[in-house]
């Protein structure tokens, strides 16, 4: 297994700019997804490391060998797809064994392999079956043999679990992650399903339009975000955003929201007087009746354990969680209040987050 | 409640509607084989059967339309034909029956066999091209690639015929004229429009991923054509090559225009056998019997792939 190294990575259509300079680095051993809406270059990034597209600009180091240009079969890598790309005139013995194949591996050796394999993913007793007759998660199950069976340096995953339904899925999430640690992989994910990547990954790439948003562990990423895109797209409800003008000193504790001051972690950093954001995750919402910020209840949704509660203030609607317990009646009049410590703040213009002490406790502050 | 009442289906047709259907099918069959048993019941009668009026349906096989296809006859006196010996074969007997001897092969065999080579030739040759081609437009950024697949296809909106004069001047300056390679690259040029939209139709269907997975496992992008696409692809390789086939071979126009002594296909060769010694009907017929052979050879070992390729697009897998 390798570590994969992206550097200022590149990729227009045309006129369309699909992936803007993207840096990050894969460790050996680390399971990494990039997520993004669709269109943000999360596929096409994959498919330049995978080298069935070749970057405009920038660089792709393979344990450190610049392999950018190198043909897709000079990577050794392993291409999972999201629709299997099993081969329909081929049973699944075959369809398992053709990398080797095309390796001039001989038939003992390839067979030897095309068991293990099989075994590792449980799907021994399906080898001589057509693979056009198989259920999804066991298609899944053969593209993945075609995957590991050659021993590659790096898997890679273009929403492989895209085509399965809701109960499969959560199964192979965990299937998918018991596998790359049993192989001591080197993996990158593509996902659109920000649970899914929190669920499997090491470390996430969060892209948005062509540009990597942020690079963190699935905590970092929810709890500090490192842009509002990021904030925005993860999380569920995803986290409020309350407009305010104003500027922060360096070592500023809060900052004036309306009449009140609300506290924050202390900044890191000055910001001249500018339109700013104030982010905070719904279930850092308290209801209190000496609140800072006052609203109407607009409506709630039941979750099972807790419940989602939109309130509509002067600073937009908020949408707070709450126990499933407490009660709530539309038109309610109720204060909130924000838990200090966990609150963001990001510069308008840019959507850029603003270092404050927030940031110090995570690895990658 | 009594056992009258049947469950019915609202999607599946009905007894009547089934039986109505088929009985639809089997008198559009039924009308569009009578032309073609009628040849081949002319090609077993005799002359004088083939023209008697009312038409015989039943009447006394005779081989005799073979003969005068395959053989060239020459009259003689009957004292000539006495002084000759014994009749050599079946044909030979015919021959003298009407006072005549057989003087030699006629040109059916050739001419079929240039059918034969021209037709395939060109066959093979525009499905190849319309192959590569094809998976060339599916897949690449060709440039201009929406102007160029109109171009092709435009070289259908004219009948050929009318570069006929054309090529025949050309043709006739390059030396191709009457040569079997200038007939199959014509043949070819016509065809290669038509194999390449069907072919990318097909191709366009078969998820790159495939090719991609065979790259990414060791293969170079033509192997991975070779070994991943074209296998996938043989429905409608098998589709467009019976068209292929079915143009060139029943092909007249240029047939007579640009070919005689040498690479001349059987289609301008039976009208000829007519006006040898009368109307000889029941040779005529031979001629067309035999000529049907090979395409229906070619299309029922094909016929598998071709009902789902003829109506490839209307069901999606």
């Amino acid at each position: 297994m390798a570590q994969i190294k992206v550097e200022a990575l590149d990729k227009s259509f045309g006129t369309f700019h699909a992936v803007k300079s993207a840096s990050f680095t894969v460790e050996d051993g680390q399971f990494l997804c990039l997520l993004g809406p669709s269109g943000c270059g999360k596929t096409t990034t994959l498919r330049m490391i995978a080298g069935l597209e070749l970057p405009t600009a920038g660089t792709i180091r393979l344990d450190g060998e610049d392999v950018t240009m190198n043909r897709a079969s000079a990577r050794d890598i392993a291409f999972v797809f999201q629709l299997f790309a099993l081969y329909p005139h081929m049973n699944v013995r075959r369809n398992i064994g053709f990398p080797l194949k095309c390796e001039g591996i001989g038939a003992a050796e390839r067979d030897r392999r095309v068991v293990e394999a099989a075994r590792i993913l449980r799907i021994s007793h399906l080898l001589d079956r057509s693979v056009s007759g198989l259920a999804g998660g066991d298609r899944q199950r053969v593209a993945l043999g075609r995957a590991i069976v050659r021993k590659p340096k790096c898997f890679l995953m273009d929403e492989p679990l895209g085509a399965l339904d809701t109960e499969m899925r959560e199964a192979m999430i965990h299937e998918l992650r018991a596998l790359h640690d049993r192989l001591g992989a080197t993996t990158v994910y593509v996902t659109h399903d920000q649970l899914e990547a929190m669920a499997m990954a090491d470390r996430i790439a969060v892209m948005n339009n062509g540009v990597v948003e942020q690079v963190a562990s699935p905590r970092d990423i929810y709890d500090r975000p490192a842009s509002v895109f990021v904030a925005d797209f993860i999380g569920s409800p995803p986290m409020n955003f309350l407009p305010f003008h104003g500027g922060l000193q360096t070592g500023a504790q809060a900052i004036r929201l309306g009449k009140r001051d609300v506290a924050i972690p202390a900044a890191r950093e000055a910001m001249a007087e500018c339109e700013l954001v104030l982010g905070v995750r719904p279930e850092h919402v308290r209801f209190t009746d000496r609140g800072m910020v006052r609203g109407e209840v607009y409506g709630t949704e039941y979750l099972g354990t807790t419940q989602i509660v939109t309130v509509t203030t002067r600073y937009g609607t908020l949408k707070a969680r709450s126990p499933s317990s407490t009660s709530f009646r539309t038109g309610e009049n109720v204060g909130l209040d924000f838990r200090p410590d966990t609150l963001s703040i990001f510069d308008k213009a840019s959507g850029r987050a603003i270092r404050t002490a927030l940031h110090e406790g995570g690895a990658h502050g | 409640m009594t056992s009258a009442t049947t469950a019915h289906s609202v999607v599946e047709p009905s007894a009547t509607t089934r039986r109505f259907a088929g009985s639809l099918v089997v008198l559009y069959a039924v009308i569009t084989m009578i032309p073609l048993v009628w040849i081949m019941l002319t090609a077993f009668k005799s002359p004088d059967d083939a023209i008697s009026y009312p038409p015989k349906v039943m009447f006394k096989p005779s081989l005799e339309g073979f003969c005068n296809l395959f053989t060239t006859r020459s009259r003689q006196t009957p004292e000539f034909i006495r002084s000759l010996g014994p009749p050599q074969g079946l044909c030979d007997s015919i021959a003298r029956s009407r006072n005549m001897v057989v003087a030699g092969p006629s040109n059916y065999v050739p001419r079929f066999v240039n059918s034969l080579i021209i037709a395939f030739g060109s066959t093979v040759l525009a499905v190849a091209l319309g192959t590569l081609s094809a998976y060339g437009f599916s897949r690449f950024r060709v440039p201009l690639k929406d102007d160029l697949l109109f171009f092709i296809l435009s070289t259908r909106m004219m009948p050929p015929i009318a570069v006929a004069i054309p090529i025949y001047l050309m043709y006739r300056t390059v030396g191709l004229s009457d040569t079997r390679l200038g007939m199959i690259l014509l043949y070819t040029s016509v065809n290669v429009s038509l194999a390449v939209w069907l072919l990318k139709g097909f191709i366009d269907e078969i998820p790159r991923e495939y090719e991609e997975a065979a790259m990414i496992d060791g293969y170079t992008r033509f192997q991975a054509f070779v070994k991943v696409v074209l296998p996938q692809a043989t429905t409608g390789i098998a589709a467009t090559a019976i068209f292929c086939l079915i143009f060139a071979w029943n092909e007249y126009a240029f047939a007579v225009l640009l070919t005689s002594g040498n690479a001349q296909t059987a289609p301008p060769f039976i009208p000829i056998i007519i006006g040898e010694g009368g109307q000889d009907w029941p040779a005529v017929a031979a001629g067309t019997t035999l000529f049907l052979v090979p395409i229906v050879v070619f299309t029922v070992l094909l016929r598998k792939h071709l009902l789902r390729g003829i109506t490839f697009g209307a069901v999606r897998k």
